[in-house]
C-alpha cells in the first residue's frame, strides 16, 4: 500500500514538473509540431540576458518574454534556426548562447579540459615509468647490520 | 627541481584562490555590448512628446551623444534622473532619451514632474529599437560618437561616481578624436 502511495506521489511530482516546464510556451500557437519543437529547442539553447542563470524557456522576466515572442515571430517568418541564433548574438553577444561558439575567446573553455587531462596523463606516465628504486639500496650493509644487532641485543 | 614540484600544488591553490577571489567582485551585469563598434541600428519611431513627429537614425548622428534608456516603471531611472538633468548641462554632448516599453501619457507626466533633460525622447512602446540595441532592462546608457557608432554601453544607474569612472574618460577621448578630425 505504502509503495503504491509513494509511486503515485512520484508520478504526480513528475507530471507537475513536466507541465510547469511547458508553461511559458503555452501561450503560443504553432502552425505545426516541428515549429513547436524548434521553438522549444531555441528557447532552451538561448540564455536570458537579465537573469543570467536561466534560459529563455525557464525565465519569466519581461525580457525573456520579449525574446520568446521574437523567436516565435522569426519562426513564423520562416527564418532558419541559425539565422535566429545569429539575430540574437548580433544584439546580445555570444553571451546568449549556452553552448559558446569556438573562437579565440573560448578556446580555453573548449580545449582547457582536454589539455588538463593530457597534462595529468603525462604526469602519471612519468611517475609510473620512473625507474623503481633499486632493491639493493634498501638492504642493510654489513656495518648497519652489526649496528642493528647491537641494538637488538641490548 | 623536486623541491619545486613539491610546492607546485600550493602555488596552484594560491593562484586559483586569487582568481576566484577576484571573481567575487566582478559585476555579472557588466557585459560588453555586442553593438560596441557598430552603427546605431535603423529605426523609425515617434517622439515622446508628439505622436505625429517621426525620428530616425539621421536625427541622432552628428554629435557626441548619450542615449539613455528609461521608463516610468523603472525605479532606478528615478534615482538616476537628477544626475541626467545635471549631465544635460554639458555643452559637449547631447543627451537623448529612449522611452522603453512605456505608456506615452505616464512618460510625459514624468518629464513634466521631474524636469526633462533630453533633447528629445524616442518613444519605443514595443521595445523594437531596444531589441535592436540589445537592451534588456532600464536604465541603460549608450555613448555614440559623431559618426553614429556606438562606443560604450552601460547598464545600470548613472551617478557622480559612475559618471567620472565610466563616462568621462570615453567622452574626453571622443572629443579629442573629433578635434583631430577623425
Amino acid at each position: 500500500m505504502k509503495l503504491i502511495i509513494n509511486t503515485m506521489t512520484v508520478l504526480l511530482i513528475l507530471f507537475y514538473v513536466n507541465t510547469s516546464v511547458a508553461g511559458p510556451a503555452a501561450t503560443f500557437e504553432f502552425r505545426d509540431e516541428v515549429t513547436k519543437i524548434r521553438f522549444q529547442a531555441l528557447s532552451k539553447e538561448l540564455r536570458c540576458p537579465k537573469c543570467q542563470n536561466q534560459n529563455l524557456a525557464g525565465s519569466n522576466s519581461p525580457i525573456a518574454n520579449d525574446l520568446r515572442s521574437e523567436i516565435y515571430e522569426l519562426l513564423n517568418q520562416g527564418k532558419a534556426d541559425s539565422e535566429i541564433v545569429n539575430f540574437m548574438v548580433e544584439r546580445y553577444g555570444d553571451f546568449v548562447l549556452y553552448r559558446p561558439r569556438v573562437s579565440a575567446l573560448t578556446y580555453i573553455l573548449w580545449f582547457g579540459p582536454i589539455v588538463l587531462i593530457l597534462f595529468g596523463a603525462i604526469i602519471v606516465t612519468v611517475i609510473v615509468r620512473r625507474k623503481p628504486v633499486e632493491k639493493e639500496d634498501l638492504l642493510l650493509n654489513t656495518e648497519q647490520q652489526d649496528k642493528l644487532k647491537r641494538f637488538l641485543n641490548k | 627541481m623536486t623541491k619545486l614540484i613539491r610546492f607546485l600544488p600550493l602555488i596552484l591553490v594560491i593562484t586559483l584562490g586569487f582568481v576566484l577571489y577576484r571573481g567575487l567582485f566582478l559585476n555579472p551585469q557588466d557585459m560588453p555590448s555586442a553593438l560596441v563598434g557598430k552603427k546605431i541600428p535603423d529605426f523609425s519611431l515617434t517622439v515622446l512628446k508628439d505622436k505625429e513627429k517621426l525620428v530616425t537614425k539621421a536625427n541622432l548622428v552628428g554629435d557626441i551623444i548619450l542615449l539613455n534608456v528609461w521608463a516610468t516603471w523603472c525605479p532606478t531611472c528615478k534615482y538616476e534622473h537628477p544626475y541626467l538633468v545635471d549631465i544635460a548641462k554639458n555643452k559637449e554632448i547631447k543627451l537623448y532619451g529612449l522611452n522603453y516599453k512605456d505608456k506615452r501619457n505616464a512618460a510625459q507626466q514624468w518629464l513634466k514632474h521631474y524636469k526633462d533633460p533630453y533633447q528629445f525622447s524616442i518613444f519605443d512602446e514595443k521595445g523594437s529599437l531596444g531589441l535592436d540595441l540589445g537592451v534588456y532592462g532600464a536604465p541603460e546608457t549608450f555613448i555614440i560618437d559623431h559618426h553614429g557608432i556606438i562606443r560604450k554601453r552601460f547598464a545600470g544607474a548613472i551617478d557622480t561616481r559612475i559618471w567620472l569612472k565610466e563616462f568621462q574618460p570615453v567622452i574626453a577621448m571622443l572629443i579629442k578624436e573629433r578635434a583631430q578630425g577623425k
